[in-house]
């Protein structure tokens, strides 16, 4: 376990070097002088030094590669060029509001697609086989922000049941935070559902074929505790560890849901940084996403390790 | 002679093992009505893009104040939107984005991607190490969130949104083919064109590539429609086709500002998007089952 820890633990690195290349990178897509165009609208020669100086613009791109990871391990990800405010800090803001979204949207997809998912393989070739099949199609085929707005419409316009817009945290009033958080959940949650319901409609049927569920059937187990306690919990490790990594899914998602929600997280944070041209938001929410994703791909193959103790070494 | 032999199917199985691999997955894939749907609505929509001037009558960017945000009608069957423009024309015009975009960007994501995969698994050693260790950081970047800052860095156009989610999809790419390559390359057949003095580039092109092309292919449809589905994205953001020419992420944007008095506006542009994204995924589908070796 250990052994396979350390190993782990030394693949990230060259990995970690290449996502900070990645992201250094895309300064250098810019077209023209990065410095001018951070300067925006500014056209005053000395404020345009100024920001050369400041981002080290002015040195050679190894150098300036070397200040900008110095930043990064020192928590230091530069400034908002808007806001003036540090981009860690914003980050720190916005972060909550969108991993109360993205833990709520967690909790839907496994409430849909686990039970679609073993009702599928338990009844296969019925209707109720088609049906989450058909769920599953409709989820991965759906553009999340057309279901949004679909749903506002509904909800929001028709029915008046739910705001249509808005964030209002768990700790100021739950009541008015799950009204507001309903439908992005739903929004984001849904095509994860559709995934998971695959993943364990495939790994349900294979277990379900194996010697020691036969075993369990031969010795007059009813069916009932076969799926449950047998066949289940063997089918259900691979996929807990799957709906971690669909973290990726969900910030992806959570760009255009937080955009027709109104939510102000972190995708909106992208979003807006995009559009001020605030390039060194857009690189630290890329830095921060791509970081929090390896890191629980690292905790979800460690978990996977310690529920299967045939991979314990 | 076996029993085998003599029942009346023995001519149908032979008749099956003298099919090339290709006429047989085409054949499986016509059994499969979910993919033949798929392929009709595709087949259907690249006919929209392609005449679209000789289909709808209404010019997609042509503006009109007396038709703002006019319900449908016979006149226009999917209603205007806030410049008075016929709704159903731009859905129509718009296909061609989306086409386009879907196929462009996982061409270039082949281009990238096979090349690579296929340097990585054959060669093996520090190259595949090397362009391994590149994949695994962008996989770790979520694909729209890198697509989206691409996007940025590079300036919004549906040229530079192609580019940005071709470069976001190549990662996977490199994956399944060295993957692939890796699988194919300690073959019988692999091993006999080496001893037979061929050189590795023609080993791999000519042994390995044709064996990986059918998990290629599958992977490929299913990326046109992740493809599809992240240029409307993009242009929903502002970030892709940009205004007045017709994209259904574009028509989404600037439906959700009037979803209380015009909500055709949304309905249509998004169905197309669903319509499209599904036809491909029911034809990825259908290849994966029409190819698979386990259902021979």
């Amino acid at each position: 376990m250990l052994n396979f820890l350390a190993k782990r633990l030394v693949q990230l690195v060259p990995t970690l070097f290449f996502v900070s290349l990645l992201i250094f990178s895309l300064q250098h897509l810019l077209p023209g002088d990065p410095a001018l165009v951070m300067a925006g609208e500014e056209r005053d020669p000395a404020v345009i030094e100024q920001i050369r100086q400041q981002y080290h613009l002015d040195q050679p791109i190894p150098v300036q590669y070397a200040y900008w990871v110095k930043g990064v391990l020192t928590g230091d990800l530069g400034e908002s060029l808007r806001n003036k405010m540090p981009v860690s800090s914003l980050i720190a803001q916005k972060l909550p509001v969108t991993m109360q979204i993205a833990g709520m949207a967690i909790v839907v997809a496994f409430l849909i697609g686990i039970p679609a998912g073993i009702i599928s393989a338990v009844k296969t070739g019925t209707a109720w086989d088609y049906g989450a099949n058909l769920f599953a199609l409709w989820g991965i085929s759906t553009p999340n922000f057309w279901l949004g707005i679909m749903l506002i419409f509904l909800f929001s316009v028709e029915l008046g049941w739910l705001p249509a817009s808005g964030y209002v945290p768990l700790s100021e009033n739950w009541r008015a935070s799950l009204a507001a958080s309903v439908m992005p959940a739903f929004v984001l949650g849904n095509a994860i559902a559709a995934i998971l319901m695959r993943h364990t409609r495939s790994a349900m049927l294979q277990v379900l074929e194996s010697d020691y569920v036969r075993t369990a059937r031969a010795k007059g187990l009813s069916e009932r505790t076969v799926i449950l306690k047998h066949a289940m919990r063997n089918a259900l490790t691979p996929i807990i560890t799957l709906g971690a990594l669909e973290l990726g899914t969900l910030l992806s998602g959570a760009v255009l849901t937080e955009q027709i929600f109104s939510i102000p997280g972190f995708g909106k944070l992208i979003v807006d940084a995009v559009f001020n041209r605030d390039y060194a938001v857009v690189q630290g929410v890329v830095l921060t996403t791509a970081t929090i994703y390896i890191t629980l791909n690292l905790i979800a193959d460690i978990a996977y390790i310690l529920v299967n103790p045939r991979l314990r070494g | 002679m076996t029993d085998a032999a003599l029942s009346p199917l023995a001519p149908l199985a032979v008749a099956e093992t003298l099919e090339s691999p290709a006429r047989r997955a085409l054949r499986r894939l016509i059994r499969r009505k979910g993919a033949v749907l798929g392929l009709a609505v595709i087949a259907l929509f690249i006919l929209l893009a392609v005449f679209a001037p000789l289909i709808v009558p209404y010019d997609p960017v042509a503006t009109s104040w007396s038709l703002v945000r006019k319900a449908p009608s016979l006149q226009h069957w999917f209603g205007t939107d806030e410049l008075g423009r016929d709704v159903l024309a731009r859905v129509v015009f718009g296909a061609r984005a989306s086409l386009l975009a879907g196929v462009i960007s996982v061409g270039i994501a082949l281009a990238i991607g096979v090349p690579l995969g296929l340097v990585a698994g054959y060669r093996g050693g520090f190259i595949d190490a090397l362009i391994s260790r590149i994949t695994d950081a962008m996989l770790a970047c979520p694909f729209l969130i890198l697509a989206i800052a691409l996007a940025a860095f590079l300036g919004p156009s549906l040229s530079n949104a192609m580019i940005a989610i071709g470069v976001s999809a190549t990662p996977i790419f490199i994956r399944l083919t060295r993957g692939q390559v890796m699988g194919v390359k300690v073959e019988d057949y692999v091993e006999a064109a080496r001893a037979m003095g061929n050189p590795r580039w023609r080993i791999a092109l000519v042994h390995i590539l044709p064996n990986i092309l059918p998990a290629l292919l599958v992977q490929a449809t299913l990326s046109i429609a992740a493809a599809i589905i992240a240029e409307a994205a993009l242009s929903f953001l502002g970030l892709g086709q940009q205004p007045p020419s017709p994209s259904w992420g574009s028509m989404l944007n600037a439906a959700q500002r009037f979803l209380t008095s015009a909500p055709w506006m949304a309905i249509w542009p998004g169905f197309a998007i669903f319509l499209v994204v599904l036809s491909f995924n029911l034809v990825g589908d259908g290849l994966r089952d029409a190819l698979d070796p386990k259902a021979r």
